[in-house]
């Protein structure tokens, strides 16, 4: 594999390395658009094979689906480059952030955005479980394993590990 | 495990803390910790290592860093990883808490590639994601209001978090223009409550 395939890539994740804000809803449509479309170096159906193949594997889904990527373009010289690209842009920008907000730590307005974000953030997260909710649960039985899961986990001190083994078994048993 | 951690007051302490005894190697194995653990989203995981487990932040602190994480570019907990690994030991910091997120999970995902590679059939692994799926919802979910829990005695925190989830749940509006919509008026909120 030639290295202007490589630099393609590169080029295709540094700035969406930096546009990810929030979360990765945002970026996995313009990476397929990109990879299956624009530049067909998978198909469709890979493209979808790879995804599941990044979200079975624990971790940050978009991380390591454009790693699989970079892996199946150009083997370890892809993964390392497709694993550069897609997080230093946005991680000498975060280290950035946290020197100036730790330049700012005597400011009057710092505390107040801090706590100000938080809440926005709390609610976030529960729009994001919720999201989930509906794009994961297409049966009863899948909404009865969200709702346990979210009850398990407030209640009891189980492993959430096992919860999980225990979902995916059900749903390998054919029962979601 | 329980473990001693900051006191969540009405008002907990500002940000960057340092927690006591957290060296290089340690960013990088809590943050391995929390990515490892991490089957359908990490979030749920990193508030159950970084809070409950480890004790390096409280309830607030952590909702206060998600917060400003998210209102960045990049993925938030890379984000939250490089702010804390940054603010204990500097750039080398930032490089062991970032790498400790990103790099081990591909221990797990390239033999994985291998074996599709070599022609396995991932069938049976679409149908066990969309139990893990299932779970990782109702996980985050859970982690959601663990999360609100630490602003009960709020009102109007409690109403600013409900607006987010409004918007971004069920109107299903951008994140980021629910953010310029909300994070004003709470900052504001946060000031005249700070006074």
């Amino acid at each position: 594999m030639n290295g202007a395939v490589i630099w393609q890539l590169i080029l295709l994740l540094a700035p969406l390395s930096l546009v990810a804000i929030g979360g990765v809803n945002s970026v996995l449509p313009e990476i397929h658009r990109q990879v299956v479309g624009v530049h067909g170096w998978v198909t469709d159906g890979e493209f979808a094979d790879l995804f599941a193949l990044a979200q079975a594997a624990p971790g940050p889904n978009i991380a390591l689906l454009v790693t699989l990527i970079g892996w199946k373009l150009a083997g370890v010289v892809g993964v390392v480059a497709a694993l550069l690209a897609i997080s230093v842009p946005s991680g000498l920008l975060a280290y950035a952030m946290t020197r100036t907000w730790h330049r700012f730590r005597a400011a009057r307005w710092r505390r107040p955005v801090q706590a100000g974000l938080a809440p926005v953030a709390v609610g976030f997260v529960l729009a994001s479980g919720l999201l989930l909710t509906r794009a994961a649960d297409t049966t009863p039985v899948a909404y009865a394993v969200s709702g346990a899961t979210a009850l398990l986990v407030l209640r009891t001190r189980l492993h959430p590990l096992l919860i999980m083994a225990a979902a995916a078994a059900l749903a390998v048993a054919g029962w979601l | 495990m329980e473990i001693a951690r900051p006191a969540d007051s009405h008002d907990a302490q500002d940000l960057p803390i340092k927690a006591p005894g957290v060296t290089v190697l340690s960013l990088f194995l809590v943050f391995a910790e929390i990515s490892l653990s991490s089957f359908g989203g990490a979030i749920a995981w990193a508030r159950i290592v970084l809070v409950e487990r480890r004790g390096w932040l409280s309830e607030r602190q952590f909702a206060e860093l998600l917060g400003l994480c998210q209102s960045v570019p990049g993925p938030s907990l890379v984000n939250l990883a490089i702010y804390l690994g940054t603010r204990h030991h500097g750039a080398l910091g930032a490089i062991a808490a970032a790498g400790g997120f990103l790099l081990p999970p591909l221990v797990v995902l390239l033999p994985l590639g291998i074996l599709y590679q070599q022609g396995a059939q991932l069938e049976i692994v679409r149908l066990a994601l969309h139990g893990v799926a299932a779970a990782a919802a109702g996980m985050l979910l859970a982690t959601g209001l663990r999360m609100a829990q630490a602003y009960r005695h709020e009102p109007l925190a409690l109403l600013v978090a409900l607006l987010a989830l409004l918007g971004v749940g069920l109107l299903r509006w951008p994140l980021l223009a629910v953010l310029a919509l909300l994070a004003p008026a709470s900052i504001y909120l946060a000031w005249r409550r700070l006074q």
